[in-house]
């Protein structure tokens, strides 16, 4: 069940967005994330959605790909879109025992729904063409002026990168783990609620320990390696922005200025 | 009273273009008593066979029958199963979870919702079988060296009293005495109350002297299945396939190429030594 998500996973192919340096795509990211919110109109959206449309379309990721990582929080979006739908105050279209639903509030709903959903492929593209660690490193080397007030920046994108690496070893354990205590007639499945998380008492003592103990080894198998922190560590592929990097900062600017530009033209407004 | 698994195929990624046979076409038979040793070197898919044993993995195609009857048949109580075929992983110590041995052996029998005094005596009978010292059946199973870790986790599932006991790989990582101490009592369980067991294990050196029969398993597929003796009788093939057969074996096949006629049968090191001392007293006479 796990294994099927692929928000956050990475897609291996070849393509200018895999190429891109980690850094631009970051930056992009919170980019796009922050022109969602700069308008309200149709050619605000209009705009962001040939945007991304350009930039999946560049990827070569399926689209289909994207969107089975997508089905886990189809729910939270649904709650969103419904809470929306029905507390917005405002002139009513129908109504039905004690809720109403009103003409802002299917807007508030439709765009909510809209920019939630161009919130999530924007970052799954992000995840789906960099690996963890170019994702780290170009954090690493992004944040680094951070470290004038004291961010250790380095540590905590080796943390990240460690975190992101043990992932799939903890699935594993936990799958060996549940086999186990599920061979000495353990119960997962049946009982309330009170009974199921006392059932996961036995998977869940061994796992952390198992956690901890790989964390133990990590460390001590670090430490012989004579590591010390990031002071004075060289890399083996340093990060350096190429000219397709540069081009890619400008169409960024290009579209993050017509998105703000779309925010303030008043002509279509409809709220 | 006996298990018997009928041509079964174990398919990863069955759905795509190249899907992988973790079992290959696997038929066998699993008589009552019967001490077996499964061998087989890393990935050739021993402990993927061992999991469908106690329908833990599903096989793709193909059945398992236990007592004569289906497994995979539809309202067939895998849980039930599970306790009668009982399946000690490989570092079964990373399993354990209470606060002392004694509670952590009990989990076993609890499931099996039965009287606490039975499954108390379940316990405390599993931990003298496995030969679990006394005194520290109510210390935390986290202070515990390896081998007694090891031997509590073995209790766990002894505890539920299965039928058949299959352990894989239980004596990696200990010490040659702990290895030693830990499979007589394993053999005991085969003698004294008559258990099947099912011994995975990668070295032909630790099974030779306790197995009634071997099996040897090869990428998903059954290589050879037969007793000690013949299998041994194998031993160049066994080498194209990374395994090798015990050392004693190579020995008497080097003596006997020299020209000294020993037989070549022997393997364990006390049978080899008998042997050679047969033909040498014969040969002073």
């Amino acid at each position: 069940m796990l294994r099927e998500i692929t928000l956050g996973q990475y897609y291996q192919t070849e393509s200018v967005i895999h190429r891109l340096d980690p850094r631009v795509k970051l930056l992009g990211t919170i980019l796009f994330f922050i022109s969602l919110f700069c308008f309200k109109n149709p050619i605000g959206y209009a705009i962001a959605r040939a945007f991304l449309a350009a930039v999946i379309i560049l990827s070569h990721v399926p689209f289909t790909y994207m969107i089975k990582g997508m089905r886990g929080i189809v729910i939270l979006m649904l709650i969103t879109v419904l809470i929306n739908l029905f507390v917005t105050q405002g002139d009513v279209v129908v109504s039905f025992w004690k809720l109403h639903i009103t003409k802002q509030g299917i807007i508030m709903a439709a765009q909510l729904a809209l920019r939630i959903s161009m919130l999530i492929i924007g970052s799954s593209i992000m995840t789906l063409t960099t690996t963890p660690n170019h994702l780290t490193d170009g954090m690493e080397k992004g944040l680094r002026f951070l470290k004038a007030i004291k961010v250790p920046v380095h540590e905590i994108a080796m943390m990240m990168s460690i975190a992101l690496r043990f992932i799939p070893i903890l699935l594993e354990e936990t799958d060996k783990i549940m086999k186990a205590q599920l061979a000495r007639g353990a119960d997962l499945e049946s009982g309330n609620l009170f009974k199921r998380v006392k059932a996961m008492v036995p998977i869940l003592v061994p796992l952390f320990i198992s956690a901890f103990r790989r964390a133990n080894e990590l460390a001590t198998a670090m430490e012989a390696r004579c590591y010390h922190g990031g002071e004075g560590r060289t890399k083996m592929k340093p990060l350096k922005y190429a000219s397709r990097d540069i081009v890619a900062y400008i169409i960024m600017l290009v579209y993050m200025g017509g998105s703000i530009f779309a925010g303030r033209l008043n002509i279509f407004r409809f709220m | 009273m006996s298990m018997i698994v009928d041509h079964i195929n174990y398919i990863y990624a069955r759905d795509t273009e190249n899907p992988v046979y973790a079992l290959k076409d696997i038929c066998l038979t699993i008589p009552d008593g019967q001490f077996i040793g499964v061998i087989g070197h890393t990935g050739s898919g021993k402990s993927t066979l061992m999991q469908h044993l106690n329908g833990l993995l599903k096989a793709s195609t193909g059945s398992i029958y236990f007592n004569g009857e289906d497994i995979y048949d539809k309202g067939y109580d895998l849980k039930k199963l599970r306790t009668r075929v009982g399946l000690v992983f490989q570092y079964p110590e990373h399993q354990l979870f209470a606060e002392t041995v004694f509670a952590d052996v009990c989990y076993g029998p609890k499931n099996l919702k039965l009287e606490k005094q039975e499954v108390e005596l379940r316990a405390y009978d599993a931990l003298r079988k496995v030969g679990f010292p006394e005194e520290l059946f109510f210390t935390s199973p986290f202070d515990l060296s390896g081998g007694q870790k090891r031997r509590a986790a073995i209790a766990g599932v002894l505890a539920m009293r299965p039928e058949i006991l299959i352990l894989d790989e239980p004596t990696a990582g200990l010490d040659p005495k702990g290895r030693d101490e830990i499979l007589d009592q394993i053999k005991k369980l085969q003698t004294k109350e008559n258990m099947t067991i099912i011994l995975v294990s990668h070295s032909m050196e630790d099974v030779a002297e306790y197995v009634d029969r071997i099996v040897v398993m090869n990428d998903g597929e059954v290589f050879l299945d037969n007793t000690p003796k013949e299998v041994f009788g194998h031993y160049k093939e066994l080498e194209k396939i990374g395994l090798a057969a015990p050392q004693v074996t190579y020995i008497m096949n080097g003596l006997y190429e020299r020209g000294i006629p020993v037989s070549t049968e022997a393997t364990t090191i006390s049978e080899a030594a008998d042997e050679i001392m047969r033909v040498f007293n014969k040969s002073n006479n």
